[in-house]
């Protein structure tokens, strides 16, 4: 029990002298998991309107494929991720095997499903009469999806900030395709929150791991903090 | 302008429309009444092109709406409409009234002028940067009627509009239509399952029932000489006595229903089916032991088998071999000295008689 209060004042301490090793791996995983999350918003926001404008044969199994991957396992990511990535994989030349490259790739992949169904169920939450509305007020096809997509905005939005809460936390991929490294420079270090938390617990720093676990969860309230400013509106 | 030619609607298994037939002339209100589920609301969707009919043509100024083609875009544009429920976009509110301008893609200060106007129009001045989603159902509904307006459209239809509103901005509601049509001659088509709105706001009425038009007339024709027997109850006639036409000539008739000979103005042959429709207003009813019945007219013996209070007046039945209620008020009934069980006369003109023939 003491180790555990002298772990939290010693987490505050770090904290507030903003430590920098602590500094440098709360900043490498919002950089990753940011970038990742603009990736997958890109390809899912398209995706899961095209999803739902379209009209195609399957439509509600694809629909519910997707819903099914929202509880796809980091680790089964990180996996093929590694597969894909490895020396003996597809796509080993590109040498990106434990780069933050090879982590934003991972957590692109892991958030995907979750943007595109989010996309698709807050298309779905537009008001029929909305629709009608702006097919009654002459909207050509363009306008139309322009303006349903406009009026799902916040909905897709807090699809966004629930992509990132799920790329920042996750730790099996990370770990898989990241490493864990810690060099030199901070572009080419792979060690991340979560990672960390993993490797300073196992080394019995708990003071870091506290320290380091404060700061993903004030992540987690400020993206918490948007979703629910967002849904508010 | 509007042409409905034997419009038909399925949904699955469903038939809602059976074929509708029927004209709405330019510059006219037309009302469409009837039931919830008779298919006021697929009807104006129909002509709106959110829905395509079964069978049967839609036209507009000659144009099937409906025929494939490009023309469908320019048809909408020709038409506004203003839904039941009260719906505004997630924006302020000159932004909602400015969309359908947009669409036309109109300059910034044609769409600034025109949006002041449509909101002075509604009586909206000032509500221009407000968030619509914060205003009342009825000012959304005005908003919703403004942003239909706001583009100059030749026919406006609402379906229901006023359905889920307070009875002050129903009233609100109606003046605008009204004025809309009267200053602009936009042609309206206006649905409503409220006849009394219907009968206020129309120069013609189509009444839809079981799909179809049971009966198309100026407001005086559909509350006065009801087609048919569903009509007369849709349009609040309380009283509806069947029974077989027993004598007929010199322009009246006498019909007998539950054992009574009723006197009607309407030639009829002897063995024709018909429904009496009969106004409660029409009705007198006084004691038994006074001097009543009105000359030429239907002078009925019964007794009071009834009084249900409603509000300041009661709801009073006599059976007469058939039962036929109008009502009083609570002094009239009281200097009559009227009871449950009192013998009563009820008296009626045989004008006061409208009969239809049995479907």
């Amino acid at each position: 029990m003491y180790e555990i209060i002298e772990g939290i004042i010693e987490a505050a301490r770090l904290i507030v002298t903003l430590d920098p090793d602590v500094m440098a791996i709360s900043a490498r995983s919002i950089v990753i998991s940011l970038t990742a999350t603009v990736v997958a918003t890109l390809v899912a926001v398209p995706l899961g309107a095209a999803i739902y404008f379209g009209t195609f044969p399957g439509k509600k199994s694809l629909i519910n494929l997707i819903q099914t991957l929202y509880s796809l396992p980091t680790v089964i990511v990180g996996l093929l991720i590694f597969l894909l990535l490895s020396r003996v994989g597809p796509f080993g030349f590109f040498r990106l095997l434990f780069t933050p490259t090879a982590m934003i790739i991972a957590q692109t992949v892991l958030i995907l499903p979750i943007m595109t169904g989010l996309t698709i169920s807050a298309l779905s939450g537009v008001d029929p009469v909305i629709r009608d509305t702006l097919r009654s007020l002459g909207a050509t096809r363009f306008q139309f999806l322009k303006s349903v997509m406009k009026e799902a905005r916040f909905a897709i939005l807090a699809a966004v900030a629930v992509g990132f809460g799920r790329a920042i936390s996750e730790v099996g991929a990370a770990i898989l395709v990241g490493g864990n490294i810690m060099a030199s420079s901070f572009a080419s270090s792979t060690r991340v929150l979560t990672t960390a938390i993993s490797l300073e617990t196992s080394m019995g720093n708990i003071s870091q791991s506290i320290a380091l676990g404060i700061v993903l969860l004030l992540i987690a309230l400020a993206v918490n903090l948007v979703i629910t400013m967002i849904q508010n509106r | 302008m509007i042409e409905l030619d034997n419009v038909s609607k399925r949904f699955d298994a469903t038939t809602v429309l059976s074929g509708v037939t029927g004209r709405v002339e330019q510059g006219e209100i037309f009302t469409v009444i009837g039931p919830s589920g008779a298919g006021k609301s697929t009807l104006l969707r129909l002509i709106d092109l959110l829905d395509s009919p079964t069978g049967g043509a839609i036209r507009i100024k000659g144009i099937d709406i409906h025929a494939k083609g490009k023309q469908s875009l320019r048809v909408r544009r020709m038409t506004g409409m203003v839904f039941q429920k009260p719906a505004v976009f997630n924006t302020t509110v000159a932004e909602n009234i400015a969309v359908g301008l947009r669409f036309r893609g109109v300059g910034k200060t044609a769409i600034r002028a025109k949006v002041t106007d449509a909101l002075t129009m509604v009586g909206l001045s000032g509500y221009g940067e407000r968030r619509a989603r914060t205003l009342s159902g009825g000012e959304m509904q005005r908003v919703a009627l403004a942003r239909a307006m706001v583009t100059e459209p030749e026919i406006l239809l609402m379906d229901e509009p006023t359905a889920n509103l307070d009875p002050v901005s129903v009233e609100k509601i109606e003046e605008l239509v009204l004025r809309i049509n009267r200053d602009l001659g936009t042609t309206i088509l206006f649905s409503t399952h409220d006849m009394y709105q219907g009968q206020r706001l129309a120069h013609r009425i189509g009444v839809l029932m079981d799909g179809r038009f049971a009966q198309v007339g100026t407001p005086r024709e559909v509350f006065t000489v009801p087609a048919t027997r569903d009509v007369a109850r849709f349009v609040g006639i309380e009283n509806i006595v069947d029974g077989i036409v027993v004598a007929g000539g010199n322009g009246t008739s006498a019909v007998e229903a539950g054992g009574v000979r009723v006197r009607t103005a309407t030639p009829l042959s002897p063995g024709e089916r018909v429904s009496l429709c009969i106004r409660s207003e029409d009705l007198r009813i006084a004691p038994a032991d006074g001097d009543g019945a009105t000359p030429g007219g239907n002078a009925l013996p019964g007794t009071v088998a009834s009084v249900v209070p409603r509000g300041p007046f009661s709801r009073v039945t006599v059976d007469c071999g058939f039962p036929l209620s109008s009502v009083l008020s609570w002094k009239t009934l009281d200097n009559l000295g009227i009871q449950g069980g009192s013998p009563v006369v009820v008296s009626f003109a045989a004008e006061s008689v409208h009969v239809v023939r049995e479907d």
